[in-house]
This record gives structure tokens, sequence and C-alpha cells, in this order.
């Protein structure tokens, strides 16, 4: 506690050195910088921005986990990483990789694009965007803070219990993970939420839900999925923090309790997250393979109904995580028929993009390669897919390295692959600029290549009876080489990653200019206003006559929308510090419960509560600004 | 220019097959190298769902390799695509295909998910009643009143009923070689049935995360033909040789009885370690370590520097005679 108040009085101190000393100008200047400006902001592209950084940044993190676990892999015997801390390192890039990049990454692209692909002015709460983004970061934060304050999470990103307890997990490792999981998971839930609202009510005249671009259409299938997924995971994080910090008995056989319950309760959870990050990927894939094949998407509807199917059975197949459970082979049969099942809407949409790109004119822009390489290695992830669906080769592959290919090819091929498109092909819209396409190129080549060669060969070492989570393993038993192959098969992706930061560094001092149009083929909304957006989005609300509003327009020989509306002032809401604010509340609680330190726990809550309080009776209602009339010349 | 580079992947890709093709895995632990009737089975469905799955990526990356290469555009060209919209005829093609396929597949996997189920008659079965500690295996065997850890001895032809007990944690109990893996969970009894169709021995592994030491979790199956099985049955059954025979041995057992018996004769019912009946006759120490003098003075001088996590703690207060006196002991326990 002492050190926090130093910490916080340390703080003070260098903003005002480095401001140039209290005076009755200090508030001012604070709040008229930059800084002040991003921490503070509601708008949906800064706080896209926000994610996209804090997502980045989180990634790599994860990167540098899986890379030092690929070196103790290298070969047999290695004591780099041995016992605890390589359960640590696997615990961590897994939940890292899941919680603080893939999540964060998605919200990125949905904040940045959803609101200007129905043409609205903003998300409906801005308010809850900043504060589900400084939930987020805060709890990745306090998540990350373990690796120095006792030792990071040991006991698997799925953290079953028995090994979670105390009495197996001494230390404050696991309480980090419910904790740190719990804030973040906060802030996602309400990021869901907000965008469920966002899509149902924002949506500009005309533009019905059949006329939604397929990325938004995922991002509202996916915030459904939150919606009923995540509250499962917080009820299941309350019960282990029970158990930790309160000395509870749900998940203890001795005293009653059942470790089955906790594997039900994260996989109930567990499953639908998995279609939480795939779907916006599936989202991105559309427009991307549309856009660069200049065709319109094969199969529109079939296209939605295969998204909402999916949805809704990746509720129904959370068993098949748990074949090996020994629930009986009438719950294995029945969770295995569903399972398969999702394959079909699946098949349509693969079927569907290579029937959009059939008869097109394929540019192979960086955004398209992604694209173009997401195909092939998501339908091996999707067949393995398959094949882990049938119980009794299941009971083979279960928990062996079969397994980390198969979620690999799904979450890397599939999700990392699609968010790399999405990110190349929004980016000139995010910051105005556009990547250089030479590195991207190199970036896609060099990933790809290492991908494949990390994983496929990782589909052999579980048949050949390696188990996932292992430190070691033995010599003579045909495991080497293709440990070997392995690890060699990461430096691609390290290497195409460092191809991504000398893009992105380059672009920004001296990237070109992008237009409006940035890639000449825009078919949504997005594309009519100018890169970046100005603070308002659209100066006029445009009128939406049909899919692909934009290209309906190019068809009809207009160079711009039509707008629904006069030109007027418009709307906008106030910056607020209240997110951050009661962000770091919930932080300071977290940490002040997981050290068992119950005055600082009330210290952060009373700020939580606080902060509760002055947003209740805020009544900042807003400001109004001008648009620069488009026609007129204005902004570009 | 991209079609070379598609051929470029494809050549790596299928010279990463050819390597990996080169080998084929350790008899003793291949999923792909089956020796018993639940893994040939398991493998059977594996390799018709491959066959399936075969099928379909096949046809994907015909349409997609041909797509890339026909309607990539060429320098110069500006050519206004056809907006199709969609077509029923196709879709339900490719909805109604695979769910055939997929039929295809769900009958042999639901028929063989209650087959693997199906308890065998009692009186031909060998019951194992197997626990899974951190991080060690024990097996008794109620039937014949025998118990013994990290290595288990099965008769091959026989079904083998394993119960499977948990104390501590969640632990998976697998033996490639001989069929798909059964989670330990602590609070319930699970049953896996496994045979062994020749005479070998295989490796057994555990499965799931359970603690610093679960990559070392490894234990054997000996599978012995009939004669050999009921050999190992008797020896185990013979009571220890009481008094040992040496002076050396003798006061071996006095250091083994002050200082080891608490844990591994299951004194103290809450600190249990794995029973050393006939420790002598086991290959390995730990389930790891070849079996030797030098590794079990290893072994007993920092047990967590060979498995970290255990529970065993150092013996390394003894002097150099006590300790080789100890050894001596437990070598004579045949």
């Amino acid at each position: 506690m002492p050190t926090l108040i130093v910490l916080l009085v340390l703080a003070l101190f260098l903003a005002a050195i480095f401001t140039g000393g209290y005076n009755k100008q200090f508030f001012e200047r604070v709040r008229s910088s930059r800084t002040w400006d991003w921490l503070t902001t509601v708008d949906h592209k800064k706080i896209g921005i926000l994610y996209l950084m804090a997502g980045l940044f989180f990634f790599i993190i994860g990167g540098i986990e899986a890379t030092l676990m690929r070196l103790q892999l290298f070969a047999p015997g290695n004591e780099l990483f041995v016992g605890r801390t390589f359960n640590e390192l696997l615990t961590m890039h897994g939940t890292t990789m899941i919680f603080l990049a893939a999540m964060p990454l998605i919200f990125a692209i949905m904040n940045a694009v959803v609101p200007l692909q129905i043409g609205a002015r903003d998300v409906a709460f801005p308010f809850l965007n900043s504060l589900g983004f400084w939930l987020f970061f805060f709890g990745g934060l306090l998540l990350n803070l373990s690796w120095i304050f006792g030792g990071a999470p040991d006991a698997g990103w799925t953290s079953y219990t028995g090994l979670a307890l105390n009495e197996y997990s001494p230390g404050p490792g696991v309480d980090f993970y419910v904790l740190g999981l719990q804030i973040s998971g906060i802030g996602t839930l309400i990021g869901g939420l907000n965008f469920l609202v966002t899509i149902i009510n924002m949506r500009a005249p005309g533009m019905t839900f059949l006329r939604l671009p397929l990325f938004t259409w995922t991002a509202f299938v996916t915030s459904g999925l939150i919606l009923f997924a995540f509250p499962a995971l917080t009820v299941a994080l309350l019960m282990l923090m029970f158990d930790r910090l309160f000395g509870s008995n749900f998940f203890d056989y001795t005293m009653g309790g059942s470790t089955v319950i906790w594997e039900h309760l994260f996989w109930i959870f567990g499953h639908p997250e998995v279609y939480i990050v795939i779907l916006p990927a599936f989202g991105i894939m559309s427009d991307v393979i549309s856009t660069f094949s200049k065709k319109r998407l094969f199969g529109y509807n079939s296209m939605v109904f295969a998204t909402v199917l999916i949805g809704f059975l990746g509720f129904m197949v959370w068993v098949h995580h748990m074949f090996t459970v020994g629930l009986g082979p009438i719950t294995n049969s029945v969770f295995a028929v569903a399972t398969m099942a999702i394959a079909v809407p699946t098949g349509i949409k693969v079927f569907n993009w290579l029937f959009t790109m059939w008869g097109g004119e394929i540019q192979f822009k960086t955004p398209m390669l992604w694209a173009v390489g997401f195909i092939p290695t998501f339908v091996l992830g999707g067949m393995t897919g398959v094949m882990l669906a049938l119980p009794p080769a299941d009971y083979q592959y279960q928990d062996s390295y079969f397994v980390v290919a198969h979620f690999h090819y799904v979450l890397v091929g599939g999700t990392v692959f699609g968010l790399f498109a999405g990110i190349y092909y929004w980016w000139p819209k995010m910051f105005g600029q556009m990547l250089s396409e030479r590195l991207g190129k190199w970036h896609f080549w060099t990933f790809l290549i290492g991908f494949h060669l990390t994983f496929f060969p990782q589909h052999f070492l579980g048949l050949f009876g390696m188990p996932r989570r292992v430190f070691t393993y033995q010599t003579n038993v045909g495991l080497e080489r293709i440990n070997e192959i392995s690890t060699i098969g990461v430096a691609g992706m390290v290497i195409g990653t460092i191809f991504f930061l000398i893009n992105i560094v380059y672009t920004l001092r001296k990237g070109k200019k992008a237009e409006a149009d940035a890639w000449g083929l825009g078919r949504t909304l997005e594309w009519s206003i100018p890169s970046p957006p100005p603070e308002y989005n659209f100066a006029q609300t445009p009128l939406v006559r049909g899919f692909d509003a934009l290209w309906v327009e190019k068809e009809a020989g207009n160079k711009s929308m039509t707008p629904s509306e006069p030109l007027g002032s418009i709307h906008m809401p106030s910056p607020s510090y209240i997110p951050i604010l009661m962000s770091i509340g919930f932080f300071i609680a977290g940490f002040g419960f997981i050290v068992r330190g119950i005055p600082a726990a009330a210290i952060g809550l009373v700020v939580v509560f606080a902060a509760l309080f002055l947003r209740s009776f805020d009544y900042d209602h807003g400001y109004h600004v001008e648009p620069e009339d488009p026609e007129k010349g204005g902004k570009e | 220019m991209e079609r070379l580079r598609i051929w470029r992947i494809g050549l790596l890709i299928s010279l990463v097959m050819i390597l990996l093709a080169g080998c084929s895995g350790d008899p003793t632990l291949s999923v792909l190298d089956p020796k018993g009737s639940a893994a040939k089975i398991q493998l059977n469905l594996i390799y018709w769902s491959l066959g399936l799955m075969t099928v379909v990526f096949v046809i994907v990356i015909t349409i997609f390799v041909y797509v890339l290469v026909r309607y990539r555009k060429r320098k110069g060209q500006d050519r206004m695509p056809e907006q199709v919209h969609g077509s029923t005829k196709l879709e339900i093609i490719w909805t109604v295909i695979p769910i055939a396929a997929l039929i295809a597949l769900a009958i042999p996997t639901v028929q063989y998910t209650f087959d693997l189920a199906e308890a065998p008659p009692a009186e031909e079965t060998v019951i194992i009643d197997v626990t899974g500690y951190q991080f060690w295996w024990e097996f008794k065997y109620p039937q014949y009143g025998i118990t013994t850890a990290q290595e288990v001895h099965i008769p091959v032809g026989k079904k083998i009923l394993f119960r499977v007990h948990g104390k501590d944690v969640l632990h998976s109990f697998w033996v490639p070689s001989l069929g798909g893996k059964v989670d330990v969970v602590p609070g319930r009894v699970n049953t896996v049935i496994l045979d062994a169709k020749e005479a070998g021995v295989y490796q057994g592994k555990c499965a799931e995360l359970c603690g610093s030491g679960h990559a070392l979790m490894d234990f054997k199956v000996f599978a012995k033909n009939q004669a050999d099985f009921d050999k190992w049955k008797d020896q185990m059954k013979q009571p220890a040789p009481t008094v040992a025979t040496t002076s050396s041995e003798a006061n071996g057992e006095k250091i083994f009885q002050q200082n080891c018996i608490g844990c591994h004769a299951g004194v103290n019912p809450n600190i249990q370690g794995p029973n050393l009946n006939k420790f002598a006759t086991r290959t390995t120490i730990a389930g790891v370590l070849p079996h030797n003098d030098e590794n079990l003075k290893i072994w007993l001088r920092n047990p967590q520097s060979v498995k970290p996590g255990t529970l065993m703690p150092k013996i390394d207060y003894l002097n150099k005679d006590e300790l080789n006196d100890l050894i001596k002991y437990l070598d004579s326990r045949k």
C-alpha cells in the first residue's frame, strides 16, 4: 500500500516536472495535452486505435512467451525453462493470446469499422466504450504484473481446478489470473453489449439487417456470443476467487465440491469464445475477398444464415473438450454429432468465398494475400476439427500435440491471418496512410511459411505420443527431428512480425497518404468518407439504397452517397476521465485482493464507487460541432 | 508470379511431409502403430475421417488454385466482373454433400463410442485399479492382492479393465499403443478397457497438466504371455525377504525403516508414496531414470532435480556408507 502511494506521488511529480510545475495553469495544460486527450477519449476511432496498440503489445508479449517455450523444446532434456517456469510460460501464452491479444484486436477493428459501415457517428454508448477498453487494459496489466509480484499463474489457460486451488498452486499466481481476467472480462462484456445496441439502433436510413456488410454481421453475432458466454466465465472466476480467497469449497472434492463443475463452466464460456474470435475473422475475409475480387459477395443470405447458425451451434458443443472426462457414451455421442454439424455452415462459407473469387478480377494486395492464405490454412484446421469431434479418435488426440496443432491452425491460421488482413485493409481508414505493400508482402510470406513449418509437424508429434504442456520429451522415440523443425519455424513468424512492426514505423513516418476510397475498390460505407474520417464520421448521414451501399451508388454513376438529412450541427459526446479512473479503482481493488491487503482492496472499491457517483451526477450533455460541407471542398 | 509462389508453398509443404514420413514414431508410443484392439478401432476411425477430409481438402484446393490462377488480374486488364448474387443450386449442393459425408462419419463414430464403453464379461477380465498422484502412478490388482507402482504388468490377449481413481489433481491415463486416454478425476472412478495383442513394453503418459512434474509422469505397461504373467504374479505375491542376509543390507533396512517407511509403506494415510515392494525388479526409478545404483543415488540425493515438484524429500543427510547400505537394501527387494 505505501508503495502505491509513493508511486502515485512520483507520477504526479514527474507530470509536473515535464509540464512546467504546479500553478494555476497546470490543470489547463494537462487537459489540453495530447496524452490527456487519448486517456479520456470516447471517440470510437481513437478507442479502436488504443485497442489496436494494446492488442499488438500483448500479442508481442505472448509471442515472446511462445518463442521461449519452443526454444526449451528444441532438444530433449533442455534445461532452459523447466517445471514451474515452463508451466507459467504456457499459461501466460495461452491467456495472453486469447484474452489480451485476439479479443482486443477484434475490438480494435470492430470499433474502427462497425460504426462507419452502418453509417453511424459513434457507437451507442461512447462512455461505456471507453470504460470497456480501460477495464480490459488494466485487467491485462494486472495479469502481467504477476511476473514481478510472486510468479505468474501456472495452471494452464484453462486453469482446471484441483491444480488451480490453493493446495496445489500456492502463491498469488492463480489469483492474478482470476482477478485479471475478471476485470478485463467485465470490459469485454460491456464492449459486446455496446456493439449489440449500436448495430440494432444506430443504422443509417435504408441500412436494413440484410444490407449490413458481412463484417458488421459477424461483429453482431460475436457480440451476442459475448453477452451469453462471458457470464459463465464471470461465475466460474467468482467461484474460484471464493475458493482461493475466502475458503469456500466449490471445487474441492474432499469437501464435496467437484472439478468437473469448473470444466463445464469454463467450456460453456470457452467454446463460444472460439467462435467469438473466429467469426469476425470470417467477416473480414468476406469483405476483403469481395473487394479485391471486384465482385459482390456470393450467396450473401446464406453467409448471414451460416454466421448465425455457427454462433448458435457454438453453444451446443462444449463437451467435445471433455470427451475423456468420463461422461459416458450417450453424452459423448450427442456432442460429437452436434460438433460435426458445425462443419456444414463453415463449409458453406468456404465455398461462398471461393465462388466470390470465381469470375472476379483478383488483385493480390496485402489484405487479399492474408485472405488467400487464410483459406487453405483454415480448411486444414477445420478438417482436424472434424477429426477431433469423433470421441473414439479424440481419446487418442485429446491433450496431445495434435490438439495444439489443430487449434493453432484455427486461431493463428484463422483469427490471426484474418486480423492481419483486416489491419492491412482498414489501416488507411484508421490512420489515413497506406501500409507499405512491399513490407506487407515480406510479412505475409515469412509468417505464412514459418507458421506452417511450426505447426504442421505438430500433428505428428501428437500422433507419435507427445502430450501437450510438457517441458521435455524422451530421446529416441522419434520426436527430436519434428520438434527441431517446429522450433525453426518460429523464426519465420518472428521475422514476419518484425517486418510488420517495421512497416508500421515506416508508414507512420513516411507513408503514402490514403484517399477516401483507399483501395479504389470500396463497396461499403466506410470508403465514402475521408481517411481518416472527421470526428463526426458523416457530415450528413447517408441514405443506403442496397447491399454494398457505396458500390450501388458507383454503379448508378454517383461519386458519393446520397445524404439523408440536411447539413446541420452535430451533437458529440464529451471526453471523460471517469472510465480510466474507475478502471484504476478496479485495478487497485484487484491488486489488494491478490496480496490479501484488504485496506487496499477497500480503497480501490471506494474509487470505483466514487467514479460511479460522479458519473451518475454528471450533467455534461456534450457539445455541438459544425461539419464542413464536403461539396464546398472542406477537409478532404 | 503469383502462381510460382503458390507452387513454392506447395513444394515446401510436401517437402516437410516427406521429411515427416521418414520418421514414423516409436513402436511403443505411437498412435499410428496400434498394439491393442482399442487402439486399432481408434486408428481405423482416424484413417476413415482423414480419408474423407482429404477428399474435401483436395476439392477445395483444386477450386482454390484454379480460381487464383484463372481469375487473377492481368497486366493492363480492367474488366468489370459480373456482380453475381449467388446460386441456389450450387449452394444446395455444398450443403447436402457435406451433410451426407458427415452422416457417413457419424455412424461409425457413435457405434465405436458405445463399443469402447462396453464392459467385457467379468470372469475373463483382469481388473486393475489405477490411481494417479502428483507425479506417479499406483496400480492395484484387487483379484490378486498385488500393489505396485510405475510399472503395470498385463497378460497378452486378455481384456484389462482399468478403474481410474484420483486423489489430488486431474491427470490423464494414456497408453498410446494400446488405446486412447481417460482422465483421472478426483472423486470419480473412470474406466477404460484395453488389451495388448502382442507381448512388449509400452509407454504410458500423463496427458493432463498436473503441475511442475507433469512432463515426467511416465509409466510403463509390460504386456506378457499368460505364463510369464503368472510367474510375475507369483513373484509379486511372495513375501519380501524379512531378514537381510548381509550386515550392510541389514543396516540399509534399518535406515529404510527410519527414513522411508512413513511414506513408502503407507503408514501415514495422508502422505503416500509409491509402494516399493519388489523395487529391485523395476526397470526405472521414479518412472523416468533407468534403474541403476548411480541413478538411484542421484534420485535420493536430489529428487527435485530429476522430477520438479515431486513430494519426495531430499535424502542428502546420509553419509556415503549409509547411502550405499540403503541402496543395497533396496537392491535386495526382489
